[in-house]
C-alpha cells in the first residue's frame, strides 16, 4: 500500500514538473511573439505587409511555410545582413534587395524569427536567441 | 412680430444647412488678386490661385510627359525613390489601393517623381512600376534633373525633399500625397504612411470629382 502511494506521488511530481516546464516554454515563446510583433511593425511591415502579404513583386510575402522552414538557419543572416539574391517564394521569383538591420541584437532577431515563423499561418515553434549567434557564424 | 422672427431663424438654419451640404475642398497655396473686365465692360476683382507650373519629365517608358498629359484630370502626386526602404513602400502600398479604386475612372491619374536623380533612370522606374503592379498610362513615374524636381517639390507641391548622406538611404523627404485639381491647384495633402489619411484622400477625390467647374 505504501509503495503504491509513493508511486502515485512520484508520478504526480514528475508529471507536474513536465507540465510546468512546458508552460514555461510556452510563456517564453509568447513573450518572444509579442516582442517580435512590435519589432516586425517597426522594421518589416512597410515592405512585407501587416499580414505578411508582401508588396507586389517588390517584396516577397512571408507566407511560404516551405521556404521559411528550409531557410530557418538562414533567417538570422537575412535580417542582420540583408538579402540581395534571386529567390522563389510561393512559386514567384523575386530579385529585389532587402536592407540589413545591423542595429538589431540577437534577442531581437530571435523574437522576429519566432514571430514570422509562427504567424501568417505558420506554426514552426521556438527559436532561442542562443541560436542566432550560431546561425550568424554561417552567413555567406 | 414673433412669428416673423421665428421664420427668419428658420430661414437662417436652412441656409446653414444648404451650405454645409455642398462640400468643397479648400484651395491651398498663396493667392493674389487681379482685375478682370467682365463681358459687361465693368472691372471686377478676381482671385488668382497658386497653380502648378509647366513641367517636362521622362516617364518610365522614356517618353517626355508634360502638364498637357494631365489636362482635365485630377491627379495625386508624390516624391519617392526606388531604393527607399523606409516610408516609400508604405506610401505606395497605400497609393496603390487608391489607384485600384479609381482604376476605371479616366479623370483620375497618378504621378510619382523620383528624387534619386543619380540612380532612378527611366529603366529603373519601369521595373519598379512593373513590380508594384501598376505599370499603366494612369500612373506615371517620372525622372528629371535634381534642380527641376526639387524645385517643383518644394516651391509648387510644398513637399520637403533633400539629399542627405547621413539619412538611411541618402535622402530625406516627406511622405505627402498631394491632390491636384483640373485647374492645377493644390486641394489637399495627405500623409501617405497613415491609412486613415489615405482613406480621407479617397473620399476627397470623390468630392473633387463631383465639384462643379
Ligand atoms: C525595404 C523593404 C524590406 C524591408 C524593410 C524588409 N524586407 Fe525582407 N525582403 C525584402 C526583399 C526585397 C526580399 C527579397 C530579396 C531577394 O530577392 O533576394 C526580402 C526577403 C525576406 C525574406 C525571405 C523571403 C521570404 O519572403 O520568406 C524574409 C524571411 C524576410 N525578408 C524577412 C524580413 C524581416 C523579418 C524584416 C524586418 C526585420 C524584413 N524582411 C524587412 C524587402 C524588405
Amino acid at each position: 500500500m505504501r509503495k503504491y502511494i509513493l508511486a502515485i506521488v512520484f508520478s504526480l511530481l514528475i508529471g507536474s514538473i513536465i507540465l510546468s516546464c512546458q508552460d514555461e516554454g510556452q510563456i517564453e515563446q509568447a513573450k518572444y511573439l509579442t516582442g517580435g510583433k512590435d519589432l516586425y511593425k517597426l522594421h518589416c511591415q512597410n515592405c512585407h505587409g501587416e499580414n505578411g502579404e508582401g508588396l507586389g513583386e517588390l517584396a516577397p510575402p512571408l507566407t511560404d511555410s516551405v521556404f521559411l522552414a528550409e531557410h530557418k538557419q538562414k533567417l538570422a543572416c537575412y535580417i542582420k545582413n540583408g538579402l540581395s539574391d534571386t529567390i522563389t517564394v510561393n512559386d514567384v521569383k523575386y530579385d529585389g534587395k532587402m536592407p540589413g538591420f545591423k542595429q538589431l541584437n540577437d534577442i531581437d532577431i530571435a523574437k522576429l524569427i519566432v514571430y514570422i515563423t509562427n504567424s501568417f499561418g505558420h506554426k514552426q515553434g521556438m527559436y532561442k536567441y542562443e541560436q542566432v549567434a550560431a546561425d550568424l557564424q554561417n552567413c555567406k | 412680430m414673433k412669428r416673423t422672427v421665428i421664420s427668419l431663424w428658420a430661414l437662417c438654419f436652412l441656409f446653414l444647412f444648404s451650405c454645409s451640404n455642398e462640400k468643397k475642398l479648400p484651395i491651398f497655396g498663396e493667392r493674389s488678386v487681379k482685375i478682370v473686365k467682365g463681358t459687361d465692360g465693368i472691372d471686377r476683382i478676381d482671385t488668382v490661385y497658386k497653380t502648378v507650373p509647366d513641367f517636362k519629365f521622362l516617364n518610365q517608358d522614356s517618353v517626355y510627359i508634360t502638364q498637357d498629359d494631365f489636362k482635365g484630370k485630377i491627379y495625386v502626386t508624390d516624391f519617392f525613390f526606388t531604393s527607399c526602404s523606409t516610408i516609400c513602400p508604405v506610401m505606395h502600398r497605400n497609393l496603390k489601393e487608391v489607384y485600384e479604386k479609381f482604376k476605371s475612372n479616366p479623370e483620375v491619374m497618378f504621378l510619382s517623381h523620383t528624387i534619386d536623380f543619380k540612380y532612378d533612370k527611366p529603366s529603373v522606374l519601369k521595373k519598379y512600376a512593373q513590380k508594384l503592379g501598376v505599370d499603366t498610362k494612369k500612373w506615371e513615374f517620372v525622372y528629371g534633373d535634381k534642380e527641376s524636381v526639387y524645385t517643383l517639390a518644394e516651391k509648387d507641391y510644398l513637399v520637403a525633399v533633400k539629399e542627405d548622406s547621413s539619412a538611411t538611404d541618402g535622402y530625406i523627404h516627406q511622405g505627402w500625397l498631394v491632390l491636384v485639381d483640373k485647374h492645377r491647384r493644390l486641394r489637399g495633402a495627405y500623409d501617405g504612411t497613415k491609412s486613415e489619411e489615405v482613406a480621407k484622400l479617397e473620399k476627397d477625390i470623390a468630392i473633387l470629382l463631383a465639384e462643379k467647374e
